[in-house]
């Protein structure tokens, strides 16, 4: 099975990787691509990207969401910006250099030719958005406006305000609707892909749930593209949207596509602190913020108990008896490092006592400094609106007293496995954006999310799916009546009687909090093998205790969110166990990753190149099988490979 | 804190609906309205699955349904009418920015989905607003396709443009401006996409029948025509301009002189 993992990364020098592959690409003639069909699941900005730029080549697509509009996808949410090497400040940046950056933040676990082409592409990914109309923000002579985002040294990112994801995704939702208009793509809102079909061992369609009515509803095509983000609300509190879940992208893996580095995890420096128990979202603050604010907490313990006590402000607390601790560890990028680095330092200081809030569990990002230099008005155009939506959570102003912030789950770096073209190990079935493992390695740097979403969706996978497309335009359209997709709505059916029939006394949200705390304390900022033993014995237990005392009131026909939670809950609790269990086997650490058996002196992460230079690919093999480990080294070929070095 | 709930309760979109009263206590003062909600929910499916507490009186309606994704104020997609106002008694949040400590300990609150001809209900609080994707499908975007564009910075645009289309792009989709007029009117929706793309040199050569189009558009899935109350911005959370409703009639009579 180990030569399923062929990544069919092309040879010959790196830059010219991409176009190489390009030319051998089989082309399909437009009347051919009218009779293909492709699905698309997820309308955020990789699957809303591709669904339009496939309907343009004039394929027939079929795209589908959960919410009520493709617009509300949770790319939508993402702050801050997006990485080009435009080189548009003149500050020495390049292709090469993005591509380094992009290397090296993610600690030396992508692949090298992947990270290249994502790069390269990067570019035309700012022009097609101007071209579509995304309001940038534009200096006074009219052109394109910069700023910074961790683990680099330049001026690269570019935004829309604080709402970058969502003028991004409006775009590509901007150019779905043209290509609705236009007939080529069908839109299916409110529609939960629950399975994958598989004919003949290549992906031929899905099984969704209309979400309004109940009904399960067949799908079929030629080819298959997941774009259904990541699964970080494994974890119950992350910052992801409410309704983000992994089950689609599980649902492939359980037929057979290999889930790669499940344990690369990112936990964001910044977010805004647990505030109680009821809390069932975290809410994240852009890390463009650290580009002017300064991250500290006090050195003296007295200033701690008073400050928990509320007898002190952080204000008062003179500049002398701060520890801008950032700036004191790591001098070279100071406020500015990754985020992995960033969010262990915070831990480590709170995990000292040094802590700032009632639970001890938060840091100050501080605007003091740049109100000063900047003035009231620039501040307020790079941050008010971010300002503003702390001080409506919070019901405090950062222009007064500093900003409290706490790491919590933000993204995932792991995803299912995919080769160069995109495509799964499961022929006809690609996976782009989050849903993927393949661009960022153990850490993904800040303003790339959507960089990496829009450069599959917009200009990798519409070429590369064509060399799969090639060979399928003579066979006929996929006949949902066929034997597969009656045995694979049955298998969705029997899961969801199965839910009605427990009729037991635990809600789904009671349940899905306690997978919660225990991937948080054992699978969280540090992991211990002796830790992550334990998350996998308590996950299976809760697995049980879910699926003998489950509640989910209501029926299947009809409008029914806790139905849609437990269904998405016993996904996670898969999910969970994945990660535990990769995380185990990866005694090393690196980007998010971080074992406590495998740190440095000074407690900075330490990588172990020669046991796990490898991308963790795992092979389901049934209910209560164990996985398969499936390894696909890693080679280094143009960039040599170092510690991070964020000091000097 | 405690409240009184009294919200609209409906099977699917044929049933007739009603209201329920619900009583809820022991809520952090920093909760948010809709974790409120959330915890309501944990209360009425207990409360569903306790023969006892069913027996005693305790209503089976199930969980309330309500959208709801980001909880950060940007995916819009919650959608709520809360004692006489769309997303609230505060200004310029959605519904998921909306906190308990506006409210008074003990008040009782109404809720109500949007009600507009033009979002039928669902289920209980959601409605059904893809009337907002079609009419962006007339029309809202520009044709141009994957690969086609020049270099970004061959386009230039002043920043003060860039701010004006930025303010108008910063509409999320909700529909409270269609729930807070009383002509079910979606004027400022349509205004501000047609503004934010015809404040951009990419967006003039198709200003003229993107305006037309999405009008039509809007008038022919039944909204309201504007009678200028400004209702709607009032009660938009991101706080859209009418000065978008008038660029867009600016739009649509130079479209219809041109015709």
């Amino acid at each position: 099975m180990a030569d399923k993992l062929i990544s069919k990364i092309p040879d010959g020098p790196l830059a010219e990787k991409w176009t190489k592959r390009k030319s051998e690409i089989r082309l399909v003639s437009p009347n051919n691509k009218r009779k293909l069909e492709v699905i698309v699941v997820g309308t955020g900005l990789g699957g809303a990207s591709a669904a339009a730029s496939l309907g343009e080549l004039g394929y027939n697509v079929k795209v589908f969401c959960i919410s009520d509009s493709p617009r509300r996808a949770h790319s939508i949410a993402a702050q801050g910006g997006i990485n080009a090497a435009k080189n548009y400040q003149n500050d020495n940046d390049s292709v090469y250099r993005l591509f380094y950056d992009t290397i090296k933040g993610g600690d030396y676990r992508a692949r090298e030719a992947n990270v290249y082409r994502l790069a390269e592409v990067s570019a035309a990914i700012i022009d097609q958005c101007v071209a579509q109309g995304i309001p940038f923000a534009r200096e006074y002579g009219g052109y394109l406006a910069n700023r910074s985002f961790g683990g680099v040294q330049v001026s690269r990112t570019f935004y829309a305000r604080g709402q970058t994801g969502q003028q991004l995704l409006l775009g590509a939702y901007a150019s779905l609707n043209k290509e609705i208009a236009a007939g080529t793509v069908k839109s299916y809102p409110r529609h939960e892909m629950l399975d994958l079909v598989i004919i003949n061992g290549e992906a031929k369609g899905i099984i969704a749930r209309n979400l309004v009515t109940g009904e399960l509803e067949r799908f079929g095509a030629h080819a298959v593209v997941i774009a259904t983000g990541g699964y970080g609300n494994t974890y119950f509190l992350s910052t992801n949207a409410m309704n983000s879940n992994g089950s689609a992208a599980w649902q492939c893996y359980k037929k057979g596509a290999f889930f790669a580095n499940p344990c690369f995890a990112q936990i964001h420096p910044t977010c805004i602190p647990v505030h109680g128990d009821q809390q069932c979202k975290l809410t994240l603050m852009s890390e463009s913020l650290r580009n002017d604010g300064r991250i500290w907490v006090p050195k003296k313990k007295e200033d701690v108990e008073k400050l928990r006590k509320h007898q002190i402000k952080a204000s008062q607390i003179p500049e002398e008896d701060r520890d801008y601790y950032l700036e004191r560890r790591y001098p070279a990028f100071g406020n500015l490092v990754p985020r992995d680095v960033a969010s262990r330092a915070a831990k480590e200081r709170c995990d000292a006592g040094f802590g700032v809030n009632e639970t001890g569990l938060a840091v100050y990002l501080d605007f003091a400094d740049a109100i000063k230099r900047l003035g009231h008005q620039r501040v307020a155009e790079r941050y008010g609106n971010l300002f503003e939506m702390y001080e409506k959570i919070t019901a405090s102003s950062p222009w007064e007293e500093p900003m409290m912030i706490y790491p919590a789950i933000h993204y995932t770096m792991g995803g299912i496995w995919v080769d160069y073209d995109l495509q799964t190990t499961i022929p006809g079935l690609y996976a782009i954006g989050e849903a993927n493992f393949s661009d960022h390695g153990g850490n993904r740097l800040g303003a790339s999310a959507l960089m990496q979403g829009l450069a599959d969706g917009y200009f990798v996978l519409p070429v590369t799916i064509g060399d799969y497309l090639s060979h399928k335009f003579a066979e006929p359209k996929t006949d949902t009546n066929s034997p597969e997709f009656e045995v694979a709505q049955k298998a969705v059916q029997e899961r969801i009687d199965k839910l009605f029939s427990i009729k037991g006394k635990k809600t789904v949200d009671s349940l899905h909090k306690r997978l919660g705390n225990i991937m948080w304390e054992y699978v969280g900022m540090a992991r211990s093998a002796e830790g992550l033993k334990t998350a996998i014995k308590e996950i299976k237990e809760l697995k049980k205790e879910f699926w003998s005392d489950v509640c989910v009131p209501g029926t299947q026909f009809e409008f029914n969110q806790e139905l849609e939670k437990a269904l998405r809950l016993a996904d996670f609790l898969e999910i969970g166990e994945l990660m535990a269990r990769d995380a185990l086997n990866r005694n090393e650490s690196c980007g998010g990753h971080f074992r406590i058996e495998s740190q440095t002196e000074e407690g900075e992460a330490k990588r172990d190149d020669e046991n796990y230079m490898y991308v963790a690919a795992w092979e389901y093999k049934g209910e209560d099988e164990e996985p398969v480990l499936h390894k696909e080294p890693l080679k280094y070929e143009y960039i040599h490979v170092a510690t991070r070095n964020y000091k000097d | 804190m405690e409240f009184n709930l009294k919200i609209w309760r409906q099977k699917n979109a044929k049933a007739q609906g009603h209201f329920e009263t619900y009583h809820i206590s022991g809520i952090e003062e920093d909760a948010s309205f809709l974790e409120m909600l959330d915890i309501l929910n944990e209360q009425l499916i207990r409360e569903g699955m306790d023969p006892v507490a069913v027996d005693k009186g305790c209503k089976s309606s199930g969980p309330v349904s309500f959208d709801h994704d980001c909880r950060e104020g940007i995916c819009g997609a919650c959608s709520l009418y809360i004692d006489g106002r769309a997303h609230g008694p505060d200004d310029h949040v959605t519904t998921c920015q909306l906190f308990m400590r506006h409210f008074k300990d003990g008040a009782t609150i109404t809720v109500e989905p949007w009600r507009s001809s033009g979002f039928p209900v669902i289920k209980d609080l959601v409605v059904d607003r893809t009337a907002f994707d079609k009419i962006l499908q007339a029309g809202g975007f520009i044709s141009v396709r994957t690969g086609a564009a020049q270099d970004a910075n061959n386009i230039l645009i002043s920043h003060e443009n860039a701010e004006k289309s930025m303010d108008a792009a910063a509409c999320v989709g909700c529909g409270a401006c269609v729930a807070t007029c009383k002509n079910g009117s979606a004027m400022l929706f349509v205004g501000a996409r047609v503004s934010s793309l015809a404040l951009l040199p990419q967006g003039r050569p198709e200003a003229a029948r993107r305006a037309r189009a999405m009008v039509a558009k809007m008038d022919e899935l039944g909204f309201g025509n504007c009678t200028n109350t400004r209702a709607c911005e009032m009660e938009c959370p991101k706080g859209i301009s009418v000065d978008h409703i008038a660029r867009l009639n600016r739009e649509f009579l130079k479209a219809k002189f041109r015709q």
